[in-house]
């Protein structure tokens, strides 16, 4: 055990480091971004873009998505171990998603 | 429960003078323990992530699979509800980040004030909801015994909805039925979201309560903080259905 007057010192260091308050600032950039991605996603639903209107609205989607987990979940601020199963998570879940979505779509492959 | 406090105490007394009142005994710091609170709710978030996932796919196949019935039947769907309720779960999601900011800053009176502007948020968007609900119900467009397919046989019986979507052609009897099962995935998604909403907004109500009596502004800021994860989660959930009800089938 270290001298109390260490221990108080690291604690104080640690609380800081895991404790990043997020300035209202970034949060109301942030809040501004997402509306303007919303008037945008319906703006570009109104265009004729073919095959590339779900992949422009999909595409939005997650942009808007980024921005919530990084600022308002505090990802970007979180510890390496947050920021690992957020990753983890998504990487298994559009694995999931993919693999199941890639087998549904070629059964029928070159029989149409 | 006040056993466990007097041990609690106890252990404390024992060798760790320096612990905050909120630190549980079996953590050595607390920044240790609010990063495993953290990373418990982020597991939770993510079997979440997973439930809604299996809804999302089972959508994305049989849009696939039944793509003229799909579009006719989002068709019903009203795109300026759709992007109001957006931009409320938006800003809610706004007003409970700040929430958490107010917490962290030891600022009772605006912890509370954001509290309850992200309840009344909370509450508008399920108001909004249930105009779009009734609506359905009123056209007989939930999945059941008394689903009517007339919309889809005979677009111009739905005079409001033809007007704005003119190109609609009448399905095959065949086709007509799978609308169907869009409105199956329409009312198991946004009501396995609702649902969410209302479990948020009961918390939501607790929180007020428990934030005038100070319970979060005095340095423990985790429950509120965790609360916001899920209140932002349930905000994503939306991000995703808002484009795929409402957006991708317009054309």
């Amino acid at each position: 055990m270290s001298a109390p007057h260490d221990k108080d010192f690291e604690s104080i260091e640690e609380h800081e480091h895991h404790h990043h308050v997020v300035p209202p600032r970034i949060y109301i950039t942030i809040l501004l971004t997402l509306l303007v991605f919303t008037a945008a996603t319906v703006g570009a639903s109104y265009i004729d873009l073919g095959p590339l209107n779900p992949v422009i609205a999909l595409a939005i989607a997650a942009t808007k998505m980024i921005l919530v987990v990084l600022f308002f979940m505090h990802v970007k601020y979180s510890t390496k171990l947050t920021k690992l199963t957020v990753g983890a998570g998504l990487f298994t879940f559009l694995v999931l998603v993919g693999m199941t979505l890639s087998d549904y779509w070629t059964r029928a492959w070159g029989r149409w | 429960m006040s056993d466990s406090q007097v041990v609690v105490h106890g252990a404390a007394e024992g060798a760790h003078h320096e612990h905050l009142p909120y630190q549980r005994h079996h953590f050595e710091t607390y920044a240790q323990q609010s990063d495993a609170t953290n990373f418990a709710m982020w597991l939770f978030l993510l079997t979440e992530v997973m439930f809604f996932g299996g809804l999302f796919t089972a959508y994305l196949i049989y849009r696939n699979w039944y793509y003229p019935a799909f579009v006719e039947a989002s068709h019903q769907l009203d795109i300026r509800w759709g992007t109001a309720n957006t931009a409320v779960l938006i800003i809610s999601s706004f007003t409970m980040a700040m929430g958490v900011w107010s917490a962290e800053m030891k600022k009772k009176g605006a912890l509370v004030f954001f509290l309850v502007l992200t309840f009344i948020l909370g509450l508008a968007f399920l108001g909004i909801k249930t105009i779009e609900y009734k609506e359905k119900i009123e056209k007989n467009h939930v999945p059941g015994f008394h689903y009517s397919i007339q919309s889809f046989l005979n677009p111009s019986s739905d005079p409001e909805v033809h007007a704005k979507n003119p190109e609609d052609k009448p399905l095959p009897y065949d086709m007509a039925r799978h609308t169907e099962i869009y409105f199956f995935l329409y009312f198991a998604m946004t009501g396995m979201h609702a649902l969410h909403m209302i479990i948020g907004i009961a918390i939501l109500g607790f929180m007020i309560f428990r934030a005038r009596a100070d319970a979060y502004t005095t340095g423990h800021v985790t429950f509120v903080e965790n609360f916001g994860l899920y209140w932002h989660f349930v905000d994503i959930i939306w991000i995703y259905l808002f484009p795929l009800l409402y957006l991708i089938s317009r054309h």
